[in-house]
């Protein structure tokens, strides 16, 4: 049909279309949260390095425990903050596999710090990708690890008070003091241009993993503009102006390793 | 003939677990138990398998989660408190119907208690010790020959119901050393696992190994299918040892380490003209029912034995079912009951 409108010959290049790795299914997202697109980066990141026959998926606890329906390949869901230690027991069986862990803050950072840090100084062969929305999303929006100091959440009325609650956790600057953990990447979704850097580091943390290197993690700070209270364009304004100052972007480890 | 080898029963564990098949062990220390985990960091490498010293035990369960998922044959073992964490992580292989093997050699409770002998685990056991209606099969070894053959059973049933295996025994068992005479060929049932997540190969649709269904209808299908597979297992897998019960005096039920003690206590009576039967549950669960239906009608009452403060007792009670009296004899905190205290305990149940 369209070689009717362009004229005999003339071949239509597609720029754009939804990754196999990723179902046909539209996901459950509020609006203007970020967990959509990181999903389709690393769908993307999959579908390019033409692993998702081998590729196996663990879904953490929190707003993201059903994404076992949104990847086309393998997945496991984990109990809460296990993600590590059950990719473990995944890559251990097959070692030809490619897994990936996709865990958030409180999952990551607060009820799972001893299976990261593990996962991590094992060297185990895995990609976590670390989504920072500084908040508990699913269970309506209460104190993450890693959320601010003075953000408003349900369980800090007042604002966090290091004195009462404690200080954020910078997660890629702790994993960067262990061997094991061999490329560690800090990006963001909050401009177009940003978005390509995360694929980019997507993408390698995942070559390093098929190379055999070690422990691979991405954290992609994202938003949540439902427990933030704020619009969706406000809560990217909010990662740049708020979050990235104390999570600061860029390479903390292995970002001259040869994959 | 097979192969004859003097062995701790946490050995024989070990060894069992390698000969049926399991190429992956997860674990961290606790005494009594450690020479599994000591055994098979020697052997997992030489038979090319993984054994890891994980963080915790949680992370050692999850981890043995992600293996199952994979489709392997796997293996944990730890000890009373060790085993309270895995209890999420059960619970989980349980609403996720994984098949995996877990170890427990108990020790004496609440909290720390102390590294002896005890059976004050029971409950946990049998009753589900994690949260949400599920259940394990449970299987007490009474000695280092049935250690090893159960723990080849255990990893055989596992993977045939999709289920957790148990093997509970304690420190008497995991420590003493006996003459284990090991198969030839081992039984190993080669069970197709469909449903593991080894990588589509852009072959298939994709699994997904989860144990969680927010919609009711379906998550209660999902419990309905559970327990008609506990149904089952009742039925086809339920494994006990009688002795002496057809014209039993008293019968007197033990699992494990006490059930020995019961034997020598059997003989003891025996000279004083007392006749005590045992029924010795192998299978905690399934509870063997149907044997307490059989013999229910035979004594003048039973007696259960065990290292704690009542708990197999109350299985004994539904079983028996008010048609004859159940006595208790315990002990606890590590503490042994002599044979001539059980032995007491009869004469006086019988002369009362």
């Amino acid at each position: 049909m369209l070689g009717f409108y362009f004229g005999r010959g003339r071949k239509m290049d597609t720029v754009f279309k939804k990754p196999h790795a990723l179902v046909d299914v539209s996901m459950h997202y509020c609006p203007g949260c970020t967990h959509g697109i990181v999903h389709r980066l690393i769908a993307e990141v999959i579908d390019e390095l033409g692993i998702e026959g081998k590729t196996i998926g663990i879904s953490p606890v929190g707003c993201t425990y059903n994404n076992y329906e949104y990847f086309n390949c393998d997945m496991v869901q984990a109990a809460h903050g296990r993600a590590p230690a059950v990719a473990t027991g995944v890559k251990r069986v097959n070692p030809d596999n490619v897994v990936f862990a996709y865990q958030g803050d409180g999952d990551l950072a607060a009820i799972g710090t001893a299976e990261i840090v593990h996962a991590a100084t094992r060297g185990e062969k895995i990609t976590v990708i670390f989504v920072n929305n500084a908040i508990y999303g699913m269970t309506s929006g209460q104190m993450a690890p890693t959320t601010l100091i003075n953000q408003v959440t349900t369980t800090t009325p007042f604002g966090r008070n290091p004195e009462l609650h404690g200080y954020p956790i910078n997660v890629c600057e702790l994993l960067s003091t262990l061997e094991g953990a061999v490329y560690i990447e800090r990006v963001s979704m909050h401009d177009i241009k940003n978005i390509m850097n995360a694929k980019k580091a997507i993408k390698k943390a995942f070559q390093v993993q098929m190379a055999n290197l070690g422990f691979s993690i991405v954290e992609v700070l994202s938003s949540c503009p439902t427990n933030w209270g704020m619009n969706p364009v406000e809560a990217l304004k909010w990662i740049q102006e708020k979050m990235i100052p104390v999570y600061p972007l860029g390479n903390f480890k292995g970002k001259d390793l040869e994959v | 003939m097979g192969e004859k080898l003097l062995m701790k029963g946490n050995e024989a564990i070990a060894e069992a677990a390698l000969r049926a098949g399991c190429r992956h062990y997860f674990g961290y220390p606790i005494t009594p138990q450690t020479e599994i985990a000591h055994y098979l960091a020697k052997k997992m490498p030489e038979v090319g398998g993984t054994f890891i010293q994980a963080e915790s035990e949680v992370a050692a369960i999850n981890m043995v989660y992600g293996a199952a998922s994979a489709g392997a044959r796997v293996l944990t073992s730890s000890s009373s408190p060790g085993i309270s964490l895995k209890q999420e992580g059960l619970s989980y292989l349980a609403g996720a119907e994984l098949p995996a093997v877990v170890v427990n050699i108990v020790r004496c409770g609440p909290g720390l208690g102390g590294i002896l002998p005890a059976q004050c685990d029971y409950f946990q056991a049998v009753k589900g010790g994690g949260h949400g209606d599920y259940k394990m099969v449970v299987l007490a070894p009474s000695s280092v020959q049935e250690l090893y053959e159960l723990t080849v059973e255990a990893f055989n049933i596992a993977d045939r119901y999709r289920i957790v295996s148990m093997i509970m025994g304690d420190g008497i068992l995991g420590q003493m050393m006996e003459a284990v005479e090991f198969k030839d060929v081992e039984n190993i049932e080669k069970v197709d696992k469909p449903w593991a997540t080894t990588g589509t190969q852009m072959k298939r649709e994709h699994n997904t190994v989860t144990s969680i269904y927010i919609q009711p209808e379906v998550l209660e299908k999902h419990n309905q299918k559970l327990q008609a597979k506990y149904r089952l297992i009742e039925e086809k897998e339920t494994r006990v040892e009688t002795y002496n019960c057809e014209d039993a005096d008293i019968i007197v039920t033990a699992f494990g380490t006490v059930a020995r003690i019961v034997k020598n206590v059997i003989k003891m009576a025996q000279k004083e003209g007392i006749k005590v039967g045992l029924i010795r549950p192998i299978t905690l669960w399934p509870f063997p029912v149907k044997e307490f239906e059989k013999y229910a009608d035979v004594p003048k009452a039973f007696l259960s034995v065990e290292l704690n403060a009542g708990q197999m007792v109350e299985d004994v009670k539904m079983a028996v079912n008010g048609k004859r009296p159940v006595y208790f004899h315990g002990r606890m905190g590590g503490m042994i009951p002599t044979q001539k205290e059980i032995l007491d305990k009869i004469k006086e149940i019988l002369n009362g």
